[in-house]
């Protein structure tokens, strides 16, 4: 018999009394501004919020911050906001490792815990949502949802083969519970809320 | 084993007791937070048990159409009974593919499975790429914690330990500079390996596909540079639907380190263009707890850890006292159930407090359990003969109302008068840290008496 016979039976030998699934419509959490509760869920996780009006404002913040305008290499999947380093021209994953700035879209954010959804459908190497040594996502102001059940009535996997919610920069508290930004992935996460 | 003799050694150190139990608390209260701040916490919770009783349930079928979806999408999917089974398959998708230097992100499973070891046996560097892996990892320990695995580690000796591996300079002891420095090598590592291991959170059956979650990035740094991608699970870990995420997302996290989400939960569904998505689905014992109806819930656990940061007695013994993989109060269910003469002494490392149970985000009744287990052990003999002795003779006496009353006038003259040493002797382990109420002149029964003669 195979393993996954043997599991499978051992599984089935025990006949258990089937227990129904519960619904998920329920009163969950929502809030009376959700791009402020994103912004400042965000922020309690070392990350950033910016709530722009058009590009132009975008790129003046941007401009403002010493990560963008010190970065040597960046690259951006924005409109109107050009990086140095075309991904799509990159042979394999490994030579995003020394891009100091990427710029790229979210789909949507969810006010409730300071989360971005993003794809990689969006972009030739998934590793640069993880690799670039500062991140900043773009995601419409009017694609703020209030919880993470509402974030999965609107995804689907059908197509989709990767993708994860974000929710500031990489950090860890492994040495003695002490809060570090920058593990091993961005060292600072700004969202732009456009529109 | 025997967690007692353990924990005795721990707390030795009545300072670094003190301060382990302080940091654990610490999260302890960080969750608390975050439970109060959601009035639909409880809704939440049971919703997550009710999700999980009905996957064990059906969990067969589940698993089929787990294995699926997951085939359709590209992943090829194993089937492990066995540890040892579980590593062979993993080496031989290793060796395939001429694998010479493996990253791993943050797997309980792979640690229930020594497969560190045995990968290195066959020439494979195995790089835990989780900081608090990495760092006991360096000192050639377990995990002490299934979420904080280096939290029993001070940071002076983190940076001792950098200081001799990695040459960061002596007496280093911040943490920045320390993280530092270990992302710079471990970036290195990511760059190098040919293969990524990871654990996984969730799988989902209606889909095929599974999440992820690390606050590092360290997962998907390891999954999305090397072209192997290598997925290992209990079980236990599937959910039927990818809304049901939505439940255990908003409750995995912020029972396990008070965060409103991990910073990445990544949803991997087949693999990347280009590269090679392995499943690994391991059973080892689960499918015998799922036959239990004492312990069935226990397989609801989504290994959060809030259970052990509550725990008084985990946060007073640290992780490595319950010598298992997973340690604390679900440990402690865990562990009796694969081997009960090994781990007998586990279900008394409980003062039956019942703080488990109220933390536990799938509401597993730990504490029950844990009693439960209690008697579970007398039945099968393997109370230790010290405790059978003393519980024997005290049942003997207590059957026997004359000999009871006897035993009771003698113990209440006697024993004022003995010296201390007769009493407090390494035969009496309970007057250890205990002293003795003083004895009363008369018995409860004498009184009684005397009141119904007036």
């Amino acid at each position: 018999m195979s393993s996954k016979q043997k599991i499978l039976s051992a599984i089935r030998h025990h006949h258990l009394a089937d227990a129904p699934l519960p619904s998920l419509d329920q009163a969950w959490i929502t809030f009376t501004d959700v791009k402020q509760q994103f912004a400042s869920v965000l922020e309690s996780v070392g990350g950033r919020a910016v709530q722009v009006l058009d590009v132009a404002l975008l790129k003046a913040d941007l401009a403002a911050n010493s990560a963008w305008s010190e970065a040597k290499k960046t690259v951006s999947m924005i409109d109107g906001i050009s990086g140095n380093v075309d991904l799509d021209q990159l042979a394999n994953p490994h030579a995003t490792e020394d891009i100091d700035f990427a710029i790229l879209p979210g789909e949507f954010a969810v006010s409730e815990n300071g989360a971005v959804w993003v794809t990689d459908s969006v972009v030739k190497f998934r590793a640069i949502y993880f690799i670039a040594q500062h991140l900043a996502l773009v995601v419409r102001a009017d694609q703020v949802l209030e919880n993470m059940h509402e974030a999965y009535r609107r995804l689907s996997f059908d197509s989709v083969r990767f993708g994860s919610f974000i929710s500031g920069p990489s950090k860890t508290a492994d040495i003695e519970q002490a809060l570090v930004i920058g593990a091993h992935g961005p060292r600072s996460m700004t969202v732009y809320l456009l529109g | 084993m025997n967690h007692a003799a353990n924990a005795s050694a721990f707390t030795q150190d009545d300072a670094r007791t003190h301060w382990h139990d302080q940091a654990l608390w610490f999260v302890r209260t960080k969750r608390d937070r975050m439970a109060n701040s959601l009035p639909e916490w409880e809704t939440l919770r049971e919703t997550a048990a009710a999700i999980k009783a009905h996957t064990i349930s059906r969990l067969a079928d589940l698993l089929e159409q787990f294995e699926a979806n997951a085939m359709r999408l590209g992943a090829t999917v194993h089937w492990a009974s066995t540890p040892a089974e579980h590593n062979d398959i993993v080496l031989g998708i290793l060796q395939k593919h001429g694998v010479k230097h493996l990253v791993k992100s943050k797997s309980m499973l792979t640690e229930e499975c020594h497969l560190n070891p045995f990968l290195e046996r066959h020439g494979i560097e195995v790089v835990d790429t989780d900081l608090g892996e990495w760092i006991v990892q360096l000192r050639n320990e377990a995990p002490s914690h299934i979420v904080l695995p280096a939290i029993h580690i001070k940071r002076e000796e983190v940076g001792e330990l950098f200081h001799r591996k990695i040459g960061t300079p002596a007496g280093l002891s911040e943490p920045k500079p320390l993280v530092e420095a270990a992302r710079i090598e471990l970036r290195n590592k990511f760059l190098r390996a040919e293969a990524g291991i990871t654990g996984i959170n969730f799988a989902i059956a209606e889909t095929g596909g599974f999440v992820v979650c690390t606050n590092e990035g360290n997962a998907d740094l390891g999954t999305s540079l090397p072209p192997v991608h290598i997925a290992c699970m209990g079980i236990e870990k599937l959910i039927p639907r990818a809304a049901d995420l939505g439940v255990f997302l908003r409750l995995l996290a912020r029972s396990a380190t008070g965060q409103p989400i991990t910073t990445y939960s990544s949803h991997f569904h087949g693999p990347r263009p280009g590269g090679e998505l392995h499943i690994v689905l391991l059973d080892n014992g689960r499918s015998d707890i799922l036959g239990s109806d004492d312990f069935r819930r226990s397989l609801n656990c989504i290994r959060c850890g809030a259970c052990m940061n509550t725990c008084p007695v985990f946060r007073r013994s640290g992780g490595h006292s319950y010598e298992t993989t997973v340690p604390g109060p679900i440990g402690s269910i865990l562990a009796p159930s694969r081997d009960a003469q090994q781990f007998h002494s586990l279900p008394y490392a409980c003062s039956l407090c019942g703080s488990c149970t109220d933390v536990c985000p799938v509401k597993i009744d730990l504490h029950h359990q844990l009693l439960t287990w209690r008697k579970e052990i007398a039945v099968r003999g393997l109370v230790p003969l010290s405790k059978r002795i003393g519980l024997g003779l005290a049942s003997f006496v207590m059957r026997r109302p004359r000999l009871f009353d006897f035993a009771g006038a003698v113990a209440r003259r006697i024993f004022p008068l003995l010296p201390r040493f007769l009493i407090y002797n390494p035969l009496n382990p309970w007057g250890k840290k205990r002293e003795l109420p003083l004895f009363p002149k008369q018995s409860f029964r004498e009184l009684y008496r005397q009141r119904k003669l007036k």
